[in-house]
């Protein structure tokens, strides 16, 4: 099993290899595509993490110590994105999940997606998995 | 006068710049416009030579720079055929012009008629004036259903609030005529003309509309600075909207006495450097041959409607007869974010979403769209690019 941060350095060794923008969302558009979608008793508005252009739908359970995070999104970006995230922090455990930083989507290029003014429901997303890990983690 | 779109796109400089390495196509005029230099200069001439609060100082710099705001307000006055220079009320922009006639001319109860097609700015104000609102149907083609404007409209309703041109569909509305009818009756008219002051010019006269409610940053001017025109008598009878300096007369722990027109409506030291640069936006567009511009703006609404109507599975809202430079689409199988995203990342900026229009959304049944809007200074070439573009990105994300 993976720690978050080898989770990251995956992640991070994948972008550099792409040289140009259109490898680069061709990829996230993948993941998005690949992502396993939330089961549908969870794409309702209890779920429903809301964001001005995008909408996200998350779930969050209790593994043992670990944290379990599904997710989906109605616009393939936003989901390649999410894909990353639940990469990085799902099946880990709570305690560090809330710690966690997610520097990597600076590193690689993908900031200006978690920017407050993208409104597409991510900001909220990450505050909502960091809620959820530490009210798991305070059990 | 100016006529050449080549020239023109000299005067901005910020069209010459690039982003994520191309050349930037900016399609995103209906929320903002760009600057030209003589606004810009303007600003900085401004704090460079003449800054300092305004209509109160005796001293040299107080005077020029009063002198240059109410230049610029004679500007706008002319600029629009208003009747007197204190029938524009310099306002933050076209929501705190319209958030000063819900304050103040209408009182909780009133009927006030809208419509289907408004922008959050043109239903909130209301709402939270607690009026009784009545919403006018739209058709399928994104025109104002007058039969039922017609039906709504009655000697009951107080004022009826509609949008010049929508933000979103690009309707021109038939303002002349909707404010010939609510006349008939007495009623007043208030025209939200923020999306309609880029692309034409207004002669408030001409319209007879009691409001018009305007943003300096959509008519190539900076930001945070608007006006409200209202007609002298209306604005006479109207209450206070805020307190502060600048809009009393006398204060006294007992009674305070209020400003004249305009300065009842202005509390606080204002946006002075907007103002006056404002003012120099009219100038620009004073030098602008509006019937060209009316023409090329036209030109490329008809070239962008008929090559993006080529795309399969695209479908254009807001097909009304009488539009300006706006188009807004949904793609089947493609979420508008997406798109906005990766056209970003080809250097060209549309607006994708609701538009700040969700009851219109719904209407249409639609979470978003993404929106083209054009401006005078936009190409043939860039909707070609643009065209090209939205091709690709369709491929990516099918």
């Amino acid at each position: 099993m993976n720690t978050i941060i080898e989770n990251e350095k995956e992640i991070i060794e994948d972008f550099a290899l792409f040289s140009d923008w259109e490898d680069k969302y061709e990829y996230i558009i993948s993941l998005g595509r690949e992502l396993p979608l939330i089961s549908d008793q969870y794409k309702t508005e209890d779920y429903l993490v809301r964001g001005c252009q995008s909408r996200v739908w998350l779930h969050a359970e209790k593994k043992g110590d670990n944290i379990v995070f599904t997710a989906d999104s109605d616009a393939i970006i936003t989901k390649g994105i999410i894909a990353m995230l639940i990469k990085v922090l799902s099946d880990q455990p709570a305690a560090e999940v809330s710690k966690n930083e997610l520097t990597f989507v600076d590193t690689v290029g993908l900031k200006e997606h978690l920017s407050p003014n993208r409104s597409n429901g991510l900001v909220s997303m990450i505050q909502k998995m960091k809620l959820y890990a530490q009210a798991f983690s305070a059990k | 006068m100016k006529n050449s779109v080549h020239d023109i796109r000299k005067d901005f400089p910020i069209l010459s710049t690039q982003v994520n390495g191309k050349n930037l196509v900016y399609f995103d005029n209906g929320a903002s416009s760009q600057k030209p230099q003589a606004v810009i200069d303007s600003i900085s001439n401004y704090y460079s030579t003449m800054h300092a609060n305004i209509h109160r100082g005796v001293h040299t710099l107080s005077q020029r720079a009063t002198q240059a705001y109410e230049d610029a307000r004679v500007a706008v006055q002319r600029y629009f055929n208003a009747a007197h220079s204190e029938e524009i009320i310099i306002t933050r922009g076209t929501t705190e012009a319209i958030n000063l006639v819900a304050h103040s001319f209408v009182t909780k109860g009133d009927e006030v008629l809208i419509s289907g097609m408004e922008h959050h700015s043109n239903i909130v104000p209301w709402q939270l004036a607690e009026v009784n609102l009545k919403v006018v149907n739209l058709k399928d083609n994104g025109e104002l259903d007058m039969d039922d404007f017609k039906s709504k409209l009655s000697a009951n309703t107080k004022l009826v609030a509609i949008t010049h041109v929508s933000n979103t569909l690009g309707t021109i509305n038939p303002v002349e005529e909707i404010i010939a009818l609510a006349h008939q009756l007495g009623v007043k008219v208030l025209l939200d003309g923020a999306q309609a002051v880029p692309h034409m010019k207004v002669d408030v006269q001409k319209l007879d509309c009691d409001f018009y409610a305007f943003s300096a940053h959509k008519m190539y001017g900076p930001t945070g600075i608007g006006a409200l025109y209202g007609k002298k008598e209306l604005l006479n009878a109207m209450p206070p909207y805020q307190g502060g300096g600048d809009m009393i007369k006398q204060v006294t722990f007992e009674k305070t006495t209020y400003n004249d027109l305009p300065h009842k409506f202005e509390a606080g030291t204002p946006a002075i450097s907007e103002g006056i640069a404002f003012g120099a936006a009219i100038n620009y567009l004073n030098s602008i041959d509006w019937i060209w511009a009316a023409d090329h703006e036209r030109g490329l609404l008809t070239y962008a409607t008929e090559e993006i109507k080529q795309i399969e599975g695209l479908k254009i809202i807001g097909e009304a007869g009488h539009k300006a430079g706006v188009i807004s689409f949904v793609i089947e199988g493609v979420h508008h974010y997406d798109l906005g995203t990766l056209l970003d990342q080809m250097g060209i900026a549309i607006r994708t979403g609701h538009h700040c229009t969700e009851p219109l959304m719904q209407r249409f049944g639609i979470t978003g769209t993404a929106r083209a809007s054009f401006a005078f200074y936009n190409t043939k070439e860039e909707v070609k690019i643009f065209i090209d573009a939205l091709k690709k990105c369709i491929k990516m994300l099918r």
